[in-house]
């Protein structure tokens, strides 16, 4: 095998500017999947980072139909005392589940003394909040170890400058109950709150007792509960976990519960999956510049070595051999190829973290973007490489060692 | 060491039928330096490719060193050419990307598989008997006509052949060289007792040889045996 690479790495050096280009073409066709994917890995993992760790969470359950009439806010939809306790004994149970959270969800007609607006609101247990969403508190400006207390409210950062109201200030919220009955308490500002993108991702926030007391609700009652998972990739796994949730009927023997991921309840899962398939296009694209430029390669140098090929084979090389050699310059132009890419893309990526690119996505601006090479990236590219620039070299190896020894030496 | 017997080689040419070698039947025994001579066309190559297994005839049978070879498959064809026969060639066709020591060891690692030991004592006893051993690590671009033909001896002969064929080895060489050449040729024909056998129009070679076969039209017209 040595002496079957040493031959074929000289006949590639025979013609080095073409071996040269070859290589460049796959090297840029690496680069660009390489760092499309890092790319969009960093916009992605932040993005979906943000969603699901300061909003969604990764499951979320809710009483049927409540998820169609979000927009509503419906009160109406809770859960009650005795459907959360049944939730809460198997979410207990569950071993992916790291921790859950309860939420009111509501509207509010905001005052300021001066003027008034509406907000929507999650009516939230700021401890169970914080360790089922761990970047919730890094969302809110100035934040303190108690990010809200009994009496205080987080107001979305838009609402904070439309209203001119900022951190420490008093205000008034006035909502209506389920019943229409009209109730106002008065709040501190705790503080400021950034939007993310996606929905809920502009609501203020303020304690779930407050809730209770202003839409007098004495029971045990909640509009959504926000999981945790310890590891993102089970949610399938958990959710397959949590199917007897859905077999929980109501008293008109229908089902009781809705529970959707992530994926179901943010848009910005569409957008990931739009990243995954521009993704996939580029590496299709990868696939046809290495396979046309290696099969252009090596059908030249089938064609230019005939009379050599043809000598070959009169001493007595195998037709074996004769694959092997070619196929092993297939290979080495692919492994050149996606190696100096791999390098060449780790240069880039290194000089992107340094430069710090910064874009807005939304409402969200001055992200920056930290691109890192996945090592299963890498790998599953350069496995594209090496089988497309065997493949690629299959047909013209099989041609040379088919050639009749007799009219291969007749060549000139 | 070759038996040819009712041999027939014909190609289909559009519609034309081409008999190239017409129920032609020879034996050429151990140790024989012998020239196949005839004009242009009249077969001479086509009867070597088939004797060197090279080719097959279209019928008749050909037995080397009491081996059926018309039998054989292209793969056996191969394993057969690379433990028996040794090819010298016109334009002596060496590997441009291996150096004269590697163009020599070729066969002995891509064909006998040796260990690198025996490789290179054989490859240095055949440079040396070539008179190339100060040359091993040119390549052939880098050295002259004579002596790629040189080369091309030592690589026919490293494998200890029982026959090597030679197809006009001295047509692309100047007279001088041509002399050497062959001098060398004879020289290893009677140092290892391999069989020669030429296909040439080349008078110094059929002057030097022990038995000159003539082909006309595909058909032996004359075999004459020398004394020498």
């Amino acid at each position: 095998m040595k002496n079957i690479v040493k031959i074929s790495y000289r006949n590639l050096m025979r013609n080095s500017r073409r071996t040269l280009l070859t290589t460049s073409l796959i090297t840029i066709g690496v680069l660009f999947v390489l760092l499309y994917g890092a790319l969009s890995n960093s916009f992605k993992s932040y993005m979906v980072g943000q969603i699901t760790d300061s909003m969604l969470g990764h499951i979320q359950i809710h009483k049927k139909g409540y998820i169609a009439s979000v927009d509503n806010l419906p009160l109406d939809k809770n859960l009650n005392q005795k459907q959360v306790e049944k939730i809460t004994k198997i979410l207990d149970e569950n071993e992916n589940i790291e921790s859950y959270t309860f939420r009111i969800k509501m509207g509010a007609v905001f005052s300021n003394y001066v003027s008034s607006t509406n907000i929507r609101l999650n009516a939230i247990d700021p401890k169970r909040e914080k360790s089922t969403l761990p970047l919730f508190s890094s969302r809110i400006k100035d934040s303190h170890k108690d990010i809200l207390k009994k009496g205080e409210i987080l107001i979305p950062e838009l609402l904070a400058k439309g209203m001119g109201v900022k951190k420490g200030d008093s205000i008034v919220l006035v909502a209506n109950n389920k019943k229409g009955s009209v109730n106002g308490m008065n709040f501190k500002v705790a503080g400021v709150i950034e939007p993310i993108t996606g929905p809920g991702g502009r609501d203020g926030y303020f304690h779930i007792e407050d809730a209770r007391k202003i839409l007098r609700i004495k029971e045990v009652e909640v509009s959504e509960i926000v999981i945790r998972l310890k590891d993102v990739d089970k949610i399938k796994q958990t959710m397959e976990m949590l199917k007897p949730l859905n077999e929980m009927k109501n008293q008109k023997d229908k089902p009781a519960l809705e529970i959707h991921s992530w994926t179901k309840l943010s848009p910005f899962y569409n957008i990931v999956k739009m990243l995954d398939l521009m993704s996939l296009s580029i590496k299709v694209i990868l696939i046809s510049i290495v396979l046309i430029s290696i099969l252009n390669v090596m059908i030249m140098s089938v064609y230019e070595r005939i009379k050599e090929i043809g000598t070959i084979a009169a001493m007595g090389t195998p037709p074996k051999t004769i694959i092997k050699l070619f196929l092993t310059e297939g290979l080495m132009l692919g492994v050149l190829g996606s190696f100096i890419g791999i390098i060449v893309s780790f240069i880039v990526v290194y000089a992107t973290n340094a430069i710090g690119i910064t874009y807005s996505f939304g409402r969200q601006s001055d992200l920056v973007l930290h691109p890192t090479l996945q090592l299963g990236d890498i790998v599953n590219i350069s496995i594209i490489v090496i089988v497309i620039s065997l493949i690629a070299s299959i047909s013209p190896a099989i041609k040379a060692a088919n050639l009749n020894p007799v009219d291969a030496l007749r060549q000139n | 060491m070759i038996k040819a017997n009712n041999l027939q080689k014909s190609y289909q040419m559009g519609e034309i039928n081409l008999e190239v070698i017409k129920n032609l039947s020879l034996v050429i025994n151990e140790g024989e330096f012998i020239s196949i001579v005839g004009p242009s066309g009249s077969g001479k190559s086509t009867l070597l490719n088939m004797l060197g297994c090279l080719d097959k005839p279209t019928s008749g049978e050909i037995s080397v060193d009491g081996q059926d070879i018309t039998s054989m498959n292209k793969t056996q064809l191969a394993n057969f050419r690379g433990e028996k026969i040794g090819f010298i060639f016109q334009s002596f066709n060496l590997i441009p990307v291996l150096s004269v020591y590697e163009n020599i060891e070729y066969p002995l690692i891509m064909i006998q598989n040796l260990e690198e030991n025996e490789r290179k004592k054989r490859v240095f006893e055949l440079l040396s008997e070539v008179g190339m051993s100060d040359q091993a690590n040119k390549f052939p671009n880098q050295i002259s006509g004579g002596q790629r033909q040189r080369v091309a001896i030592a690589r026919a002969l490293v494998t200890s052949p029982k026959i090597v064929f030679a197809d006009e080895p001295t047509a692309n060489l100047d007279s001088k060289t041509s002399y050497q050449v062959i001098d060398l040729m004879r020289k290893m024909h009677k140092e290892h007792n391999t069989t020669f056998i030429f296909a040439t129009h080349d008078e110094k070679i059929v002057s030097m040889v022990n038995r000159i076969v003539t082909i006309v039209d595909g058909e032996i017209t004359d075999d004459k045996r020398i004394s020498k």
